[in-house]
């Protein structure tokens, strides 16, 4: 009965997606630890962490479609809650490194004491204690969303207008976290990092623990998302993207449904950044730069706005791609590739690879039952 | 009859060649003599006698000796000097010719403190009387500065001689500092003084008028502390002045890269997120304008932009109509896929331009007439940034007068209001925004023309604008130009207020932030197009 139950959230392409999500998580972890190297099915620990990478991006991916994609919300500063949740993952892996810095200074990190500080900042205070530091990696930015979006929403900001200042939101982060004095290791932001819950951030163990943490939040992140898009909330949300004038006057708040969304899209993103934060082993302030959000916002394109699911494909295949090409000969070209990508995506396939094959399959479908109807028909008038 | 003249001129000068310069020459000689004796007293007559004799040989001695490179070979007791350039080849000082190889054991001419300002002090006098006035002018301020009482006779048979009343001003004030210095000037005299540098109003003249000493009449006093206060609000008032300049400046650059935004957006309700790459087409259409001038007309290079503005208008605002036709027109009713596109299409021109001209910055020169900077009430105002408001206004009243008085500029205005109603009157929607994309583009084509007179032009320039231009386009209000004028000012005056306050990065912070409150006080802009419609 509960299975029925949860399965009914979900159509064919979300069971298809747990599925494979669930194989990821469980065998590209245990591949990379207990295959010996030369076997077939081995995964090497880099190319784990850049699933990883692309995972943590997928997350990010999925948390603007669900402000875009059924909400209507065109985020341009996403990447502003991925990297302040990093951020917030930095100072807790910062302050693990303790007295084995440079300067060897058991309280300051390195960049303070090069900056000549003498005590902590209070906001760095109680970064030393994980639990802390994981209630902050996503009430930060679920906090900054509420705020921003509790005056944007309320006043009726919407459309382009909203889409300006947020991107004008991560830009203004992107300049306050390039100066040094803000206390957040300025131009060079955080890294060299040592140890995560007491473990060494370079151990294959430790990788392929964060590996699979990825992908559980992933997964948690999605059926979340998909339980929000699916009760009668949900709906609302759509009717929102939609008509948003109309629901207003059926009596619903709209600002409030448009507030939730946002915050809860947020405080994902700022996990999924924590995640990306340990993986890559840096975090700096270009993570703001806008460019970066509007980068996300073309994943949910490419996917398939509306869809979750389309969303994870489309931050995976587009920064697959994007290693792919930058990596070899072809590297200057993939500007052309991604500028190009945008444009046909908008002009061609607005509804993105997933929702252009379920068009298909919607269609396909239609056509048999046209066609059976029509062979009935036929039948009939025959005898 | 003319040649007649012309040859009797040559003969009387040639004569008084012949009788007077040997005796200028041999009196030199006999002043630098003196050096040779290696006894101060006859070092300190010949520091006078060489001042007096005037000249740039007795220039160059003076300065070699000041900074102990003049040189007496004790053999033949004539006189050298090194030169201070890194060849420190020595010339013989009699004839300032080089010489090309100085007899060996040459000795320092040693001088004291004493001598060393008496030195100073002849150079300045010497320097108060050159041909050159930017000379003059630095010598009548170093006098400021150092109130030395010694250039006081020199500094009066100056000011007797001085033809330039700028340079002679600034005679006067360095006179009336050494006045209020000297303890024998009568009340008068120093009454007058202060009242020159009250005239002359900056810091220099507040410590001169601070030093009075306490001595000095009451009357003095009080003058001397009303004049302090006077200068000190005057220098207030300046600065109040030169951050409503540096605003209005940074302000008509913003209104120039945000202007074509303006329009697109007004008429459209797109974001261009390829604007800023059009203001970048513009800049590097400047940079091959200038190229070919460097490599065929060097002459007319000072024509360059005016070759280069109506260039750059055309080309961008042809691939602007391209951009309309290829892309945004399958995207109407879709304002946030428009975004995604052109932001596409903005990825692709700078990739472009980054192929083809390189990712460095290009050398985009000057022409003669944008250098330099005059002084305006003591204000000083460069001549670039000055052309560039004053091209920035004259762009926005051309665009003004072509809204208003244009059938063009009437669709658009008629579109802008309302679409449907204006596709119902029989305007060509599609073809006016078509038209209005090309302006657009073609404005911002401009803005590069201007802009790469003070930016560096790499494929860079068009991002580091964008989002300043739509936080003006936003800020103003959509469908108003005089609204986008005043936001454009407005930030740009709030921006070089703060920045002595919070520093520049700080400041824009600060206006980011203020801007996003401000939206959701006015989320339609400071001057919002009034109408009935429901926002869909």
């Amino acid at each position: 009965m509960i299975t029925k139950l949860f399965l009914e959230r979900y159509d064919k392409v979300g069971l298809i997606f747990l599925g494979i999500m669930a194989t990821i998580a469980i065998f590209v972890p245990l591949s990379n630890l207990l295959l010996p190297t030369d076997s077939f099915l081995h995964v090497p620990t880099y190319v784990m962490s850049l699933i990883g990478k692309y995972l943590c991006y997928a997350i990010l991916a999925l948390s603007l479609d669900l402000v875009w994609g059924y909400c209507g919300i065109l985020s341009l500063g996403h990447g502003a809650f991925f990297a302040l949740g990093g951020y917030a993952m930095g100072m807790y892996l910062m302050r693990q490194i303790g007295a084995r810095g440079v300067y060897g200074n058991p309280d300051l990190p390195d960049f303070m004491v090069f900056l000549n500080w003498k005590v902590l900042p209070w906001f760095w205070y109680g970064f030393d204690m994980f639990p802390f530091a994981l209630l902050m990696m996503a009430l930060v930015p679920g906090l900054l969303a509420f705020l921003f979006g509790w005056l944007a929403f309320r006043s009726r900001v919407t459309g382009v207008y909203l889409s300006i200042i947020t991107q004008a939101m991560t830009y203004a982060l992107l300049l306050a976290f390039f100066r040094n004095d803000m206390g957040f290791g300025g131009n060079n932001g955080l890294t060299d990092f040592k140890d995560i819950l007491g473990f060494s951030i370079q151990a294959q163990g430790t990788r392929a623990a964060l590996f699979f943490a990825t992908a559980l939040l992933l997964i948690l992140s999605y059926v979340l998302a998909r339980w929000m898009v699916t009760t009668a909330f949900g709906k609302v949300l759509i009717a929102v993207r939609d008509a948003e004038s109309r629901t207003r006057f059926l009596g619903y708040r709209v600002e409030h449904f448009k507030l939730l969304v946002f915050t809860v899209s947020a405080a994902m993103a700022g996990l999924a950044g924590a995640l990306y934060v340990p993986q890559v082993g840096i975090i700096n302030p270009s993570e703001f730069s806008p460019a970066n959000s509007i980068e996300a916002v073309i994943w949910v394109a490419v996917g398939g706005r509306g869809t979750l699911v389309g969303a994870a494909l489309g931050a995976v295949v587009v920064n697959f791609l994007k290693t792919w090409f930058t990596t070899g000969f072809l590297a200057p070209y993939w500007l052309f590739m991604l500028g190009g990508l945008f444009i046909f995506v908008t002009l061609a396939m607005p509804k993105g690879i997933v929702g252009t094959l379920q068009d298909w399959s919607a269609r396909r479908r239609e056509r048999a039952t046209y066609t059976e109807k029509s062979a009935q028909k036929i039948a009939e008038q025959g005898e | 009859m003319i040649q007649v003249r012309a040859f009797c001129a040559a003969v009387i000068s040639l004569f008084a060649f012949l009788m007077f310069a040997p005796a200028a020459q041999a009196d030199f000689a006999s002043s630098l003599a003196r050096f040779a004796q290696d006894e101060f007293s006859e070092t300190a007559l010949a520091i006078d006698e060489i001042a007096a004799s005037g000249g740039s040989r007795a220039q160059q001695v003076l300065e070699a000796l000041g900074s102990a490179r003049l040189f007496v070979d004790p053999a033949s007791k004539k006189v050298y000097w090194r030169a201070a350039t890194s060849d420190r080849t020595i010339h013989d000082a009699a004839n300032g010719e080089p010489v090309a190889d100085p007899p060996a054991g040459l000795q320092v001419v040693r001088i004291n403190n004493r001598l060393r300002g008496a030195t100073l002090n002849a150079i300045g006098a010497l320097t108060l009387m050159a041909p050159d006035p930017a000379r003059r002018r630095a010598a009548a301020e170093s006098i400021f500065k150092s109130r030395d009482a010694s250039a006081l006779a020199p500094l009066e048979a100056a000011i007797k001689n001085e033809k330039d009343p700028a340079i002679a001003a600034l005679f006067a004030q360095a006179r009336a500092v050494l006045m209020l210095a000297e303890p024998q000037t009568t009340k008068d005299q120093q009454l007058e003084a202060i009242s020159i540098l009250r005239m002359r109003a900056d810091i220099g003249a507040i410590a001169a008028l601070r030093s009075i000493s306490a001595t000095a009449d009451a009357d003095v006093k009080a003058l001397a502390a009303d004049a302090v206060t006077a200068i000190e609000a005057r220098l207030k008032l300046m600065s109040h002045v030169q951050n409503v300049w540096y605003g209005l400046s940074l302000g008509s650059v913003l209104l120039l890269a945000a202007i074509g935004l303006a329009i697109t957006f007004g008429v459209m309700g797109v974001i261009n997120m390829a604007h800023g790459e059009m203001v970048m087409l513009g800049a590097y259409t400047t940079f091959v304008v200038q190229e070919v001038f460097r490599a065929y007309a060097p002459a007319w290079f000072d024509w360059s932009l005016a070759v280069a503005l109506p260039l750059a208008f055309l080309f961008t605002g042809l691939v602007g109509v391209a951009i309309e036709r290829g892309v945004i027109r399958f995207l109407y009713g879709r304002p946030l896929e428009t975004l995604l596109a052109t932001w596409g299409v903005s990825l692709i021109l700078q990739q472009a331009v980054r192929t083809i001209f390189g990712p460095s910055n290009r050398e985009v020169g000057a022409p003669s007439y944008m250098s330099g900077a005059f002084d305006l009430l003591g204000l000083s105002v460069t001549w670039g940034r000055m052309w560039i408001i004053v091209f920035t206004l004259f762009v926005f009243v051309s665009l003004l007068l072509a809204l208003k008085h244009t059938s063009l500029g009437l669709h658009m205005r008629a579109v802008t209001q309302n679409r449907r109603m204006a596709s119902a009157m029989g305007i060509r929607t599609p073809w006016v925004d078509a038209m209005t994309f090309g302006l657009g583009s073609g404005l911002a084509g401009i803005a590069g023309v201007a802009l790469s007179q003070i930016d560096n032009v790499s494929p860079n320039l068009g991002q580091s604008y964008i989002i300043d231009s739509f936080m003006v386009v936003v800020f103003g209000g959509v469908g108003n130009l005089w609204g986008t004028l005043v936001s454009a000012f407005a930030l740009g005056v709030a921006n070089k207020f703060l920045e002595p306050v919070a520093g520049a990065v700080l400041a824009k912070i600060f206006i980011l932030v203020l801007l996003i409150l401000f939206i959701q006080k006015r989320p339609r802009g400071l001057f919002a197009l009034k109408g009935r419609a429901v926002e869909a």
